[in-house]
């Protein structure tokens, strides 16, 4: 009934995030916080970045965030959130940076699932180019996150 | 359901689509349901452009040779066929623009270009007041905002209803005589509402507003004609009535383009060309800067000869049954919500849907692989969707070629979507 590369979009994992998201609400404290939308089908996340520990290392306390979107999206929000909380700031990039070549490649490469977890499902949708934007907002929210909560941090150390 | 009661044989039409019998992913036969975004165009219509470019191309309105004699008769030609596909009184109301959205901000643009030799209704300034609706594409709403930035200008809304129509309780107080422009759509690309056009152009009029018409659901669709409607200005698209992309109409009352200001300026438009200053044509080559598309507003042409070949209440009979058909069914998927007014006579055909608890785009990713094109997400009509505490829809629009049996596919598609995302409850 249905197709093949449909149901390696929707796997049973990603609807177990989009049901029951990990770390979702907003909390405190936070250093960064930004707010992206999408402007084609107007799905939004708002999402906050807790750091510790020092400027040139820091840590990953905490993300937090509120996701209005599909599946896909807020599947993506709560996989991220999970990954990437307790890491360095380092680690987190090479997660990232992992993921979103990945997700550019047009369904051809499977990913690291070492590297990116539970993540790796989230791959099907790099086959439809249409859900690309969905699946990366958190992930770009975190991007711009992080520049706001590492000036801030800066700020506090100085 | 009854025999559909379409008046044209519609298996006949849709050989004219080529595309038509193309198929997708999986080998399913393509659905196309989003005639609403963007229509198919019969052959006639490619044959009209391929002809006018294998042995009739030629820049329109330059020289004197043969080639661009019959170019520019052929340009001329395209706008007389649109003024009598709209009923409108002389060719001369007719201008060519890229598109609907382009034929919107020339009237915004223009509106605000004025200077002391411009009559006061057709230059709107600080503390004028321009009214619009909730229910809006933002192609009939961000010009008009821009306008009201640019001039100091209020912009005000005519809300929408519980029941998906414009609440116009409160119209004496939002239509007063501080109203410069009414703009509106004649029909909504989401909630399908055909709004009572002529009834506020008759309110415009009395408190001495303009009235702009943003009419690319409904030309496409049903008979318009400029004559009946009360309107100012009207606009619509080519490529959403079975025409080319990037070709736009701009109709006007002959005396309202004769005293509007220009908008883009450069060659073609001008009369006389000072070092420090230039005079200006006549509509409509006022309001056409640069070389014009000219192989598009052929096929333009021949897109119009298509639908009156049809005949114009036949597409709506047709569209109408669809519509019917849709909502009927649609209602019975446990969780959809329709948007829109239910069946009734000032409804047409966009059929936009909630599903409870899943995101359009999910809804349409598992319609796709049935082959079901449908468009999901705002429709560029977010505030309209905010209204209904909504960050998206599910929409189905239909054309001339529709059958019956695509939209029971739809349907039975729904009824899959619902089934497909059960399996993880």
């Amino acid at each position: 009934m249905t197709s093949a590369s449909l149901t390696s979009l929707y796997t049973d994992i990603i609807f177990e995030h989009d049901k029951r998201p990990l770390h979702a609400g907003l909390r405190e404290p936070f250093e960064g916080e930004v707010h992206h939308v999408n402007p084609t089908c107007g799905d939004e996340i708002t999402l906050r970045l807790h750091l510790t520990g020092p400027v040139d290392d820091p840590v990953i306390e905490d993300v937090s965030y509120d996701a209005q979107g599909c599946a896909m999206s807020r599947a993506s929000a709560s996989m991220m959130a999970d990954l990437l909380r307790g890491q360095s700031v380092e680690r987190a990039a090479e997660i990232s940076d992992s993921f979103e070549l990945s997700m550019a490649s047009r369904g051809k490469d499977a990913g690291d699932e070492e590297l990116i977890g539970d993540a790796v499902a989230l791959l099907g949708a790099s086959k439809f180019p249409g859900r690309v934007k969905c699946v990366v907002m958190p992930w770009k929210a975190y991007r711009a996150a992080l520049v706001e909560s590492l000036a801030a941090l800066g700020a506090a150390e100085a | 359901m009854t025999a559909s009661p379409t008046p044209f044989d519609v298996e006949a039409v849709r050989r004219d689509f080529p595309i038509l019998g193309r198929t997708l992913a999986d080998g399913r036969p393509l659905v196309y349901l989003d005639a609403g975004a963007t229509s198919q165009r019969p052959q006639q219509v490619i044959d009209a452009e391929v002809a006018f470019l294998t042995s009739g191309n030629a820049a329109v309105k330059r020289g004197a040779h043969q080639m661009a004699e019959a170019a520019t008769d052929a340009y001329e030609g395209a706008r007389e066929r649109v003024a009598a596909f709209i009923g409108a009184r002389r060719a001369e109301e007719i201008v060519f623009t890229k598109n609907a959205t382009e034929s919107l901000n020339l009237v915004a643009y223009a509106l605000g270009n004025g200077d002391a030799s411009t009559p006061d209704r057709l230059r709107v300034r600080e503390g004028d007041e321009i009214l619009v609706t909730e229910m809006e594409h933002h192609a009939n709403l961000v010009p008009w905002q821009e306008l009201a930035r640019r001039t100091g200008a209020t912009l005000r809304w005519i809300p929408l209803g519980d029941d998906f129509r414009l609440d116009l309780t409160d119209l004496d107080s939002l239509l007063t005589e501080r109203t410069k422009v009414l703009a509106l759509s004649h029909q909504s690309n989401v909630l399908g509402t055909v709004n009572p056009v002529r009834e506020l152009a008759e309110r415009a009029r009395a408190v001495g507003a303009l009235v702009v018409l943003d009419a690319c659901q409904s030309v496409p669709h049903m008979p318009v004609s400029v004559a009946d409607l009360g309107v100012d200005l009207l606009a619509f698209s080519g490529h959403k009535m079975l025409g080319p992309t990037g070709i736009g109409v701009l109709w006007g009352r002959y005396d309202v383009l004769a005293e509007l200001p220009p908008f883009l300026t450069g060659g073609s438009m001008i009369e006389e060309v000072f070092m420090d200053r230039s005079t200006y044509a006549e509509p409509p080559a006022r309001f056409e800067a640069g070389t014009p598309m000219v192989s598009q507003a052929v096929g333009l042409a021949a897109a119009c000869d298509y639908l009156d070949g049809l005949g114009r209440e036949n597409v709506l009979a047709h569209e109408g049954a669809l519509t019917r058909r849709a909502i009927a069914g649609l209602a019975e998927i446990p969780g959809v919500r329709i948007l829109g007014p239910a069946l009734s006579d000032d409804r047409a055909g966009a059929v936009a849907f909630d599903l409870a608890g899943r995101h359009p785009h999910d809804v349409g990713q598992v319609l796709d692989s049935l082959g079901i094109q449908v468009r999901v997400g705002h429709h560029c009509a977010w505030p309209l969707h905010r209204r209904y505490g909504l960050h998206g829809t599910t929409r189905a629009s239909f054309s001339v070629h529709t059958t019956a049996a695509e939209v029971d596919a739809l349907v039975d598609g729904m009824a899959q979507v619902v089934a497909f995302f059960d399996r993880f409850r």
